[in-house]
């Protein structure tokens, strides 16, 4: 019987297969942060162990460092601390780093695929769950916690239960309107956010192979909040061409053998899935969420559900939770709702195509007035690349505020976060309570239904802007 | 590792699906770079509702969580588990675990029981009518055992040995070193490399 990418890319690194125990995988790339590491270098010190293969393992700094006054010390004295014990650690032990104010520093997961460490067949892991962004290139790449960190720092290697395969097959052409992020928020609402639990997504189907790599790593990257550690595309000439050329993309001869390599990793025909979902993409519009998962989603033109629609009764109980804590009522419509921010940026959405949307909706136009909007690249590449575009133009005359790269207000870890109360349209990938700053209420959405939101005020997408390419005070 | 074998204690029942690690352990509390010192980050937004049921008195000492289901989801990080071992929990029951909290609890000693909804039903209706009632999580019969109520459960059998008897993976592992360096050696030299070794 034929076998699925994400069996072959497994198989692949099969270490020892023994009767009753997991699989022992070997890892070919190891990202770290400042967030998930200090603990696992800690136990490596105790137990006076060294990192065993610090040629496929690097480091940078993302979730604590501000994207204002980066030349300045960092103000809060615990974050600077945290950023300090991964500068010693990575000195003690010989890791790569790239740090703030180095010219490849940034959000992790943006940071390995342009450096062309992230290619196909390989598998990929951080302490981080939106490491499932780097299955976008066909590798099996995933989450893990800090123990596992030290795991792998110690052994290049993690013990593993295999998972079960899923295909998500996504025909039919997207709607102009319709992007990436529309698609995944629809996935999500379509399998729920234990949807994927246990298993290795593949998005795949003739809406998927159009797709640039860019919008397939923010497909990619959610994933995990459909309860999925990893979700994958296979590799196709999209993904050669994206990492020819890149710093750490094999050359000559070795570009020749990875690529005679990549092409056999796609499903077998024959390859049977333990589940399969089927997606109209013709049928997709923009999608929003209304509430604190990000499940709870439905297409920017519907209301906000009611709660006593819920047959289930802990998803009704969810659902009034939801709609308490983000202040909303059932049957208001999604359009109708004012926000105060609007994040760019993100693993998820703060790569180039990414502020290239956002910037092509912003364009003569004007963030509303009351408005505030951060546009966060997602590494200092791309930054540099946004200002040789003239983007962060675009940005600033349109009244958003251009800031230096990192994880910024995705979480509430650095200086960027909500207050409480207020209210956010966020290109990122988490809606939870308080993530993006306690009391926050958070809307996801892509970087264009982001623009226009901010140019309108309200939750809307660019068809809702026709007529507004002047300055605005909407609101 | 702390061994498990079995735990006999009070219950906090939690009535909420989709407990996301961000309601566990807030992210302001991940800047720490210890493994302890999280108990007080535990459910932080939640605990400032005094009717919350973490803050009952009847509840203090309890040592069992009995959550909806999905829970752990979100984000990968340890300090979960660290905040709900810090505060004193030995165990938590759901129907449904993410992927990642699961495995990570499991490497630190919290024990993740899978139980059916109908039986977590059960367990919430008898430990809300009596916050006295004990549970018992044995992982040697792998049940759960509380007044009117005995409920099998699985835990695949490698993951159990090494909860019981308490191992490190680390050295597991390490004890099959030579595996590692033959796979290594038959590596093909196109994969991508972050410095030249």
């Amino acid at each position: 019987m034929g076998r699925t990418l994400a069996e072959k890319v497994w198989d692949d690194h099969v270490v020892r297969r023994a009767d009753g125990e997991p699989d022992l995988l070997f890892i070919d790339l190891h990202l770290l942060h400042e967030v998930t590491s200090p603990q696992a270098f800690d136990g490596l010190r105790q137990a006076g162990r060294p990192v065993r293969r610090l040629d496929l393992t690097i480091a940078t700094e993302d979730h604590n460092t501000p994207t204002l006054d980066i030349d300045k010390p960092i103000a809060d004295p615990v974050s600077r601390a945290q950023l300090e014990t991964l500068r010693k650690n990575c000195a003690d032990f010989g890791v790569r780093l790239h740090p703030l104010g180095d010219v490849e520093q940034g959000v992790v997961h943006v940071v390995g695929p342009q450096l062309g460490l992230t290619q196909p067949g390989t598998t990929v892991v951080c302490g981080d769950s939106h490491t499932s962004t780097h299955g976008a290139f066909g590798a099996l790449a995933f989450g893990i916690g800090t123990s596992q960190v030290e795991h792998v720092l110690a052994t290049q290697t993690l013990p593993l239960a295999r998972p079960r395969t899923m295909a998500i097959t996504v025909e039919g052409e997207l709607p102009d309107s319709v992007t990436a992020k529309d698609l995944i928020l629809a996935i999500i609402a379509r399998i729920g956010t234990g949807g994927g639990q246990g298993y290795i997504l593949e998005y795949r189907g003739s809406a998927i192979e159009k797709l640039s790599m860019e919008a397939r790593m923010t497909i990619c990257n959610m994933s995990i909040e459909a309860g999925a550690r990893a979700g994958m595309i296979a590799p196709d000439e999209t993904t050669f061409a994206y990492l020819r050329g890149r710093d750490h993309a094999p050359e000559g001869e070795e570009w020749d053998a990875a690529v005679e390599y990549w092409k056999t990793l796609r499903t077998d025909d024959d390859a049977v899935f333990d589940a399969e979902v089927v997606i109209d993409g013709a049928a997709l519009a923009p999608f929003v969420t209304w509430g604190t998962n990000p499940g709870q989603g439905a297409p920017l033109s519907a209301h906000v559900p009611d709660p006593a629609s819920y047959e289930d009764a802990s998803e009704r109980y969810a659902a009034e939770k939801a709609l308490e804590y983000m202040g909303l009522t059932a049957g208001q419509p999604l359009r109708e709702i004012n926000v105060d921010t609007v994040f760019v940026g993100s693993c998820t959405n703060g790569r180039i195509e990414d502020l290239r949307n956002a910037a092509s909706i912003l364009e003569g136009r004007k963030v509303a007035d009351g408005v505030r909007m951060l546009v966060v690249p997602g590494s200092v590449r791309v930054a540099l690349q946004a200002v040789e575009e003239g983007l962060d133009k675009v940005f600033t005359a349109a009244g958003a505020e251009w800031r230096h790269a990192g994880c910024s207000m995705c979480l509430g870890m650095n200086p960027d976060q909500l207050a409480p109360g207020e209210r956010s349209a966020s290109t990122s990938n988490r809606n939870f309570e308080g993530r993006q700053g306690k009391g926050g209420r958070t809307h996801l959405v892509s970087p264009q239904v982001a623009a226009a939101t901010a140019v309108l005020g309200h939750l809307a997408s660019p068809a809702d802007l026709s007529d507004v390419r002047t300055p605005a005070g909407v609101r | 590792m702390e061994a498990f074998t079995a735990h006999t204690g009070r219950a906090v029942p939690l009535r909420r699906s989709n407990v996301d690690t961000d309601q566990i352990i807030p992210a302001h509390w991940l800047k720490k770079v210890t493994r302890d010192g999280f108990e007080d980050g535990l459910f932080e937004a939640w605990r400032k509702d005094e009717n919350f049921v973490l803050n009952r008195p009847e509840r203090k000492g309890a040592s069992v969580l009995v959550a909806g289901p999905d829970f752990g989801t979100g984000s990968s990080r340890e300090h979960a588990v660290w905040a709900l071992q810090n505060f004193g929990f030995k165990a938590v029951i759901s129907s449904r675990f993410a992927d990642i909290f699961r495995g990570n609890s499991l490497k630190n000693g919290l024990l993740t029981v899978v139980l059916d909804q109908e039986v977590v039903d059960r367990l919430w209706e008898l430990t809300e009518g009596d916050p006295e009632a004990e549970v018992t999580v044995d992982l040697e019969k792998r049940q759960v055992l509380a007044e009117g109520i005995t409920a099998d459960f699985e835990l695949d059998e490698n993951a159990r040995w090494r909860l019981l008897n308490g191992l490190d993976d680390i050295s597991l592992t390490l004890q099959n070193e030579a595996d590692i360096a033959t796979y290594e050696a038959a590596r093909p030299s196109h994969k991508p490399r972050t410095i030249d070794a």
